[in-house]
């Protein structure tokens, strides 16, 4: 079986996968984290983004040994082990943007993307992005409030750290 | 209002751990020497089983064991609820095998399951599996399925496909006012069949300790007690006693993760066999597959009025599709949570209903958010406002002249509720005004402008949740009680630890029920853990549907907080040497009226468990109380929708402009979370309405078994809701309280589809069904237009 290594959370890790071993699958079952989700098997929910090399993935829709040598981040990499939450994960708690929580590690690393790459979108553009991020229990009002409460916050920590 | 009490937004207590991927949902769990299971399902809608062939799969690496339906010969899956016929004979209840014997009734009916040391091994190994199908044909629609001649689910056991025919209320009676009625009303409709489609696919993990003889079950369930005892009781025949169920953090639930189903017991039994823990997840295929669905109705109604407009007389004559097998609650929901709804929120004197339940070869329906109710509420609104156009009248004013009106509750219906509580002016009157109704058609002379056709719809609705009092459903056919459990453990520094019956699936009950705590004993939010979801750590429950949680669950906590607030009124008495009738609590603080001594909770709290100075002679240590509490009547949600919409003519698009929704939910614990409810609701009964349909063809295989195919409402499908609330208080609990989590998928499909008609209207649409998609509604725009064919 190959080998496969990346930089995950900050953390260099390898592990030997099947060629079929999807990235989310290493994740969850060799790296045993567990915030990463699956809600579907046709790369429509969104559940299970992460970043790779900085830009939002599908984890269900790449395989581990295509990450090879990536850096990648996933939901439980943006608290790190401390209880201050990044902007994004405090604006969707601000915002009640969240209920069952199953979408919403995937929503609030698609949220982050977003954000880095359009720093003030408006309704249109957040709901836009938001096609492959499918959530069953809050109708999106919350989750438009908390991004867009979220790039708002982000912009403030980025100016403070400036 | 205290911050942390009744009525504060509390931000959630929940939320850190689900924000930082540290939930604990029941794929997220694993076992020691854990295997994998796989479910070989059926890919024919019905066929016999003539043979099954497993040698090949059982030799396949990695595979530890494969059963089919010869070796797991258990109970049949219950149904929770029996409903008689019209005659007063019990409905037909065919046998439900958790693996097929000898027969699959619908595509995805379990076959045989393969476990294995690893999830591939398993499903590589069931395509191994021969198994020998004769086909047979199949039918998918109720109406087709009760046609002479048609395919029968179940042969003998369910003669005509007929699960049961039954009635509410006199024909012979309604029809007299049908002879008197100036008008009368007609309409055809369909609720459309849904796949309730929580995020977080169902999964099972089996465990079975040797060493003990007791079984363990992790699952996605919103009721793990009602797990337990199905399963347990008639399934598997396991003792309480040496059968947990678990259900920790649940993806969403909406009705579907009621049922008890197969994998449950399959997993379970299966783990007694091979004697190691099993687990089973579903993909999202199996989901579509093996989920119960929601809705599918084909009803007709006559509604008869006088002159004036007023409600005379109503019959509705539905048949309800169950799919292949009985689910939990599949048999109530299309009779009493739905027929018992059909007066609304109107004066109908005179009202009959009937109900055919029927047998297809699809997947069994159970409840879905609402459950019966929505369905309910989308016959009458079309109907009511389809009355308001023929007899020429306002569809406000129509509904205006029928209200029940809001000094005649306690009201008792011709259809068996009596609603205690409601004002359906005060929630009409706020929704027409956040929604600007009387400038509507400035609004539509302007969309005209832009070649857009402008509609305004309206439902004003009822519903009944806070599921149930028990005898009164107990002489309806329900095989449980109702009631709610809740256990109140003050530990010795004054924390609390309070054990549910209810569970949360994300409605947030772990901010809500500590609210009430916080509001009755006065000590902060972070000193209060709710725990749910294990029938070990929980003395009993009924779990969460029906928008029960605190109207049942809450007053359950409630109950039990008084008993603790009352033992400890005593031991502060005791400390302050003061009798307890003048002892007073408020704030967290025991206080003697007249007197500066006070003794707060804390002190208490360590006096109970350090009894040192103590009245042992008529107090037992310690400060933890039981309650169970079971309501004296059904509670009743209700208010106005009201939507907006935009179409394009030339392409059928419908957007949503206005979505404005005023609740009576009574009381509001944490307005944030009820709003959130309310979002939620009203986004799935937009699915329902314009893009949601689950769909079979002729041969009973689903056409629509993915996200690909099903149209989940996605963001940019959805406006921003006006959500709010207009309450009256429920008169039969302590907190007044009514439900939320279904409100908003029950009142708006109607208000929805009013609206489209209305825009349509000018074009001479006069109908259209759920969902009514830019296709459908661009050919009803079509065959609108067209010239009469010649004759």
């Amino acid at each position: 079986m190959p080998s496969v290594s990346m930089t995950v959370n900050g953390k260099q890790v390898s592990g030997t996968v099947e060629p079929r071993t999807l990235l989310v699958q290493f994740i969850r079952e060799n790296l045993h984290l567990t915030g990463t989700h699956v809600g579907c098997d046709t790369s429509q929910c969104g559940a299970c983004v992460v970043h790779v090399d900085g830009a939002s993935v599908k984890s269900c829709a790449m395989l581990a040994i295509e990450a090879d040598g990536s850096t990648v981040t996933t939901i439980e990499g943006l608290a790190g082990d401390g209880d201050v939450l990044h902007p994004m994960q405090e604006a969707f708690r601000d915002n009640h943007g969240l209920q069952c929580g199953f979408c919403t590690p995937g929503m609030v690393m698609s949220a982050i993307d977003l954000v880095n790459n359009n720093p003030a979108p408006s309704e249109h553009e957040i709901r836009d992005w938001l096609e492959g991020n499918i959530c069953r229990c809050t109708g999106y009002h919350n989750i438009v409030k908390s991004i867009t409460a979220g790039a708002a916050a982000m912009k403030g920590q980025k100016a403070a750290a400036e | 209002m205290s911050a942390t009490g009744i009525g504060a937004s509390v931000k959630r207590k929940e939320d850190f751990r689900f924000l930082t991927g540290r939930g604990n949902y029941t794929d997220d769990i694993n076992q020691p020497n854990q295997t994998y299971a796989y479910i070989l399902r059926s890919p024919h809608a019905h066929a016999k089983i003539k043979g099954i062939d497993t040698a090949a799969a059982k030799s396949a690496s990695g595979v530890v064991a494969v059963f089919t339906g010869e070796d797991m010969q258990v109970g049949s899956i219950p149904c929770g609820w029996g409903v008689n016929n019209k005659d007063g004979s019990p409905m037909n209840e065919p046998f439900h095998p958790a693996l097929a014997q000898g027969k699959v009734r619908h595509v995805g009916d379990q076959v045989a399951v393969v476990i294995a040391e690893t999830y591939s091994q398993a499903k590589d190994a069931a395509e191994l599996i021969e198994v020998d199908y004769e086909e047979l044909p199949a039918v998918t629609n109720s109406e087709k399925a009760i046609a002479p001649g048609a395919p029968l689910v179940h042969d003998d056991a369910a003669p005509n496909n007929m699960c049961y025919d039954w009635e509410l209320g006199d024909e012979a009676e309604v029809d007299a006012e049908f002879k008197n009625a100036a008008h009368v009303v007609s309409i055809d409709l369909t609720n459309n069949r849904l796949v309730p489609n929580a995020m977080e696919p169902r999964a099972a993990i089996g465990d079975y300790n040797k060493g003990t003889g007791e079984y363990t079950l992790y699952t996605t369930s919103q009721n793990p007690h009602v797990i337990r005892l199905l399963m347990g009781a008639f399934v598997l025949q396991l003792p309480e006693h040496k059968l947990r169920v678990v259900a920790p953090d649940v993806g969403g639930g909406f009705g579907s993760k009621i049922y008890h189903y197969a994998e449950e017991a399959i997993v379970t039994w299966a783990a007694g066999k091979v004697r190691r823990p099993i687990k089973w997840t579903a993909e999202r295929s199996e989901s579509f597959l093996s989920d119960a669905h929601g809705r599918d109705h084909i009803s007709h109604a006559d509604l008869a009025l006088d002159k004036d407009g007023k409600f005379l007389g109503l019959k509705v004559y539905t048949k309800a599709n169950m799919g292949a097998y009985l689910s939990t609650f599949s048999t109530c929901v299309p009779t009493y949570l739905y027929a018992t709804l059909l007066a609304g929120v109107y004066t109908t004197p005179k009202i009959y209903v009937n109900v055919k339940a029927i047998f297809t070869n699809t997947v069994p329906v159970d409840a879905y958010r609402g459950a019966g109710r929505p369905e309910a509420t989308y016959l009458l609104e079309r109907l009511v406002t389809k009355a308001a156009k023929q007899l020429g009248m306002d569809q406000v004013a129509i509904r205006q002249k029928n209200f029940i009106p809001a000094d005649a509750f306690p009201y008792q219906t011709p259809v068996a509720l009596q609603y205690d509580s409601g004002n359906y002016e005060a929630t009409l009157k706020k929704a027409m005004e956040l929604s600007k109704w009387d400038e509507f058609p400035q609004r539509k002379a302007e969309a005209a402008k832009r070649g857009k056709l402008r509609g305004i719809g309206i439902s004003t609705y009822l519903e009944a949740c806070g599921i149930a009092p028990s005898a009164v459903v107990g002489s309806l056919g329900a095989r449980a009680g109702l009631f709610e459990s809740a256990n109140v453990r003050v530990h010795p520094t004054g924390s609390v630890s309070i054990y549910t019956g209810s569970h949360s699936h994300g409605q947030g009950h772990e901010t809500t029920f500590a609210q009430l705590v916080s509001e009755t004993l006065g000590i902060p939010l972070e000193n209060i853990n709710i725990e749910h979801g294990d029938t070990n750590r929980i003395a009993f429950g009924m779990g969460t549907y029906g928008s029960r949680s605190l109207a049942v669950g809450g007053e359950a906590i409630m109950k039990a907080l008084g008993k603790v607030v009352d033992k400890a009124s005593k031991i502060a008495a005791h400390l302050m040497e003061a009798s307890v009738e003048d002892v007073e609590f408020k704030d967290g603080k025991f206080t003697v009226a007249g007197t500066d001594k006070e003794v707060d909770f804390g002190t208490v709290a360590l006096t109970a468990y350090v009894p040192h100075n103590y009245p042992h002679e008529t107090l037992e240590p310690g400060l933890e109380e039981n309650a169970f509490y079971d309501p004296m009547n059904f509670t009743y949600p209700g208010g106005c929708h009201i939507c907006e919409v935009e179409i394009d003519p030339d392409t059928g698009t419908t957007q949503i402009v206005g979505m404005t929704a005023v609740d009576d939910v009574g009381r509001v614990i944490n307005p944030m979370i009820v709003e959130g409810q309310i979002h939620g609701g009203l986004a799935q009964g937009i699915g329902q309405a314009l893009l949601e349909s689950c769909e079979y063809d002729d041969s009973g295989q689903l056409t629509s078994g993915s996200y690909m195919d099903y149209c989940m409402p996605r963001a940019d499908n959805l406006p921003n809701f006006m959500a709010t609330t207009e309450s009256t208080l429920c008169a039969h609990n302590s907190l007044g309280v009514k439900g939320c989590g279904e409100v908003g998928a029950i009142g708006s499909p109607p208000a929805v589809i009013n609206a489209v008609l209305d825009a349509l209207h000018e074009l001479g649409v006069e109908d259209i069904s759920m969902p009514a998609t830019p296709q459908k509604i661009w050919q009803a725009i079509q065959a609108a237009s067209m010239p009469a064919a010649a004759e």
